[in-house]
């Protein structure tokens, strides 16, 4: 592995496809403009001329994209398939639920997907329509199917060779926002981080911020904002594993902190935030504090770029959640 | 061989749409020196016609007394599914079935009562053993093609030499999968061989809703690679193509379409009612072409067999399917706990 003290999120991705290439020969990439160009976001630039003959640029159809994945699997090889944002997995979505997620128990065992899909997503670069949709809670409705996503570069480079390790299919969401404007270290003896665990990536005692992907970094502006303004100390958990859901690592940290703010980019009905909030009521039915408060996108379509703003949820509305729940109505 | 036989890229795919025939309806072949598939071959194709209709035969009984679910028979298909995966090697190539290709699976592996167990709900005796390289039934039309197509990749990438057979029926045609498999296939240039079984319906839908095209097969022209179509009610015509698309897609020279014209004697499941849609008259037609009573005709004339033994033979595949079914209602059905199995790996 190649170790870096300072790397952006998008090289982490592309040192764990390297890695991965490069420690089993069964790995091959495909996807639109994946090979010579290295991907629109560049995340496989490279890749094609380093192994050759193992990255391929596909027709531009993703239903076929995942399609094949499956067959790949099946024939014995070891798929990443990029989708070049996640909004258009739609064009796949009867692959991805009917097919990849259910034919290990369809077949009782007898076939299993060693397949991992990557795609971009979140909101906050001005994208076209679609670019930037967050559809992880239709994903997270459909059981058979892991979903990562990371926040930082480790966990882009940890999640994602999990993810290719892993014997079944695997989501990996990757926060496009972040692809360049996060940076951290990347390094050999990290240790061991269960991938469907969540971690706490900010300590604090008097507020649980849950977020992932794109909203973890919104979240932590928000609980710095909240100790430096109001001197109240919020800490901040990554979901790391949107489904399965780490519901012992949620109930823990919530139980700890009682009073608790969920943070997601996709819009509200349906969205995992109700499934959260849910859960720990039902967890912490007399420990946690009510409400639980969520911040998300509204119930509307993702609206043309000049007004994600309006769309997105921002640090501020977190603040005034955190405030509302210590502070009381 | 004539030269008809051997350059069937070039001639029989740009034909005049009449889908290819050696044999005719009653047994005789069309003119003498057409290919023929080998004696033992042609004993074989009659066994698991006979084999095939013994089951649906079976099945259909059972429906009827609320003994198995929906059953989809292959009757008046069989040639088209029989021809077709005679020319394939079950311990080299992928078998990739749409649904109701039964004696497809049985030849490749999947035993008789296993496959009994799995339309009775046995759903971990129906499991398809290690090794038998064979997908399961796709209940989602056209899904399966672009795993046909993803395997035959593999099996190129690979090295390993094997060719991946698919099915479809006319109406899967319309799903986007089928163009998409196509496309990948003919640009990946992979060792796929498609056959469309088009018995001209999609459950009520006559193919006529399907398409403007005048032939299934005239598609794979816009895929850049050969699409024939066979009459399919003709085995050693179905066997023949076949052969050759094997062939070809184990010399490295891509994907060939198949379109099987048959007609689907039968109902599309055993919940359907034909007579609200289609003309008796239609059926009576059709049955005249029946691929077994042809097989039968050709195989007495040249005796490869007498009328006697078939008799017995069709009272001894009876008889195998009983025994098979006994020991697929031997097998457990599952339990509650079976719904948390195999979800990810245990």
């Amino acid at each position: 592995m190649v170790e870096k003290q300072d790397v952006t999120l998008l090289q982490a991705v592309r040192a764990a496809l390297a890695d991965a290439m490069e420690s089993d020969d069964q790995v091959v990439l495909l996807g639109q403009d994946v090979g010579r160009l290295g991907g629109v976001f560049r995340a496989t630039e490279g890749l094609s001329d380093h192994f050759p003959g193992r990255v391929f640029d596909t027709p531009l159809a993703e239903g076929s994209i995942v399609g094949a994945s499956i067959g790949l699997a099946i024939g014995g090889l070891v798929p990443i398939a990029e989708i070049q944002f996640l909004g258009f997995l739609h064009q796949a979505f009867h692959q991805v639920t009917q097919q990849l997620a259910r034919y290990r128990f369809r077949t009782r065992g007898r076939f299993h997907l060693p397949v991992t899909i990557r795609a971009p997503y979140g909101g906050g670069l001005r994208m076209p329509e679609f670019h930037p949709d967050s559809l992880e809670s239709q994903l997270a409705n459909t059981p058979g199917l892991k979903v990562f996503t990371p926040a930082f570069p480790d966990d882009a480079y940890s999640l994602l060779r999990a993810a290719i390790r892993d014997p079944d299919p695997v989501l990996v969401l990757e926060p496009q926002r972040l692809y360049r404007s996060v940076r951290g270290p990347l390094r050999a003896d990290a240790p061991e981080q269960d991938p469907q665990r969540a971690r706490l990536r900010r300590e604090g005692e008097d507020l649980l911020l849950v977020g992932w992907g794109p909203t973890l970094h919104t979240c932590l502006a928000a609980a710095d904002d909240l100790e430096e303004h109001h001197g109240v100390r919020a800490a901040v958990l990554d979901l790391r594993c949107l489904s399965p859901l780490d519901y012992e690592g949620l109930v823990g940290a919530a139980a700890a902190r009682r009073r608790v703010v969920v943070v997601h980019e996709g819009v509200r009905t349906a969205g995992l935030g109700a499934e959260i909030v849910a859960t720990l009521q039902e967890s912490l039915a007399g420990t946690i504090s009510l409400p639980i408060l969520r911040v998300t996108a509204p119930d509307t379509p993702y609206p043309p770029g000049r007004l994600e703003d309006a769309f997105l949820p921002r640090s501020e509305n977190v603040v005034e959640a955190g405030l509302r729940l210590v502070t009381g109505p | 061989m004539t030269d008809q036989a051997t350059s069937w890229a070039a001639e029989w795919a740009t034909g005049d749409g009449r889908p290819l025939q050696f044999l005719m309806a009653d047994g005789r072949l069309v003119r003498p020196g057409l290919p023929r598939p080998p004696d033992e071959l042609v004993l074989e194709a009659l066994r698991l016609m006979l084999l095939s209709r013994a089951l649906d035969e079976k099945c259909t009984r059972l429906h009827r007394q609320g003994r198995l679910g929906l059953y989809a028979p292959v009757h008046g298909q069989e040639a088209a599914v029989v021809g077709s995966h005679l020319a394939i090697d079950p311990a080299v190539d992928w078998l990739v079935p749409a649904s109701r290709e039964q004696p497809a699976m049985l030849r490749h592996g999947w035993p008789l009562d296993r496959l009994l167990a799995s339309l009775l709900g046995r759903i971990d005796a129906a499991r398809i053993p290690a090794g038998v390289r064979m997908l399961p039934r796709q209940q989602s039309i056209a899904s399966q093609l672009p795993h046909a197509a993803g395997i035959a990749w593999a099996s190129s990438l690979r090295g390993l030499g094997g060719v991946t057979l698919a099915y479809c029926g006319d109406g899967a045609t319309s799903e986007g999968d089928f163009h998409e498999a196509c496309n990948l296939a003919g640009v990946m240039g992979v060792p796929l061989v498609l056959v469309i079984v088009n018995n001209q319906y999609a459950i009520s839908t006559p193919v006529s809703r399907q398409t403007r095209a005048a032939r299934l097969a005239d598609r794979a022209r816009g895929y850049g690679f050969p699409g024939v179509a066979v009459d399919g009610d003709d085995l050693f015509a179905m066997y023949e193509v076949t052969r050759q698309a094997v062939e070809r897609a184990r010399a490295g020279d891509g994907p060939t379409m198949i379109e099987a014209v048959t007609y689907r004697v039968g109902f599309h499941n055993t919940s359907d009612n034909p007579s609200l849609y289609r003309d008796p008259a239609e059926v009576t037609e059709a049955r005249q072409r029946d691929p077994v009573a042809r097989l039968v005709a050709y195989a007495t004339s040249a005796h490869l067999i007498e009328h006697d033994r078939i008799d017995d033979q069709e009272a001894e595949l009876r008889a195998e399917v009983d025994s098979a079914l006994d020991r697929a209602l031997s097998y457990p059905p599952p339990g509650p706990e079976d719904v948390f199995r195999h979800i990810f790996a245990e």
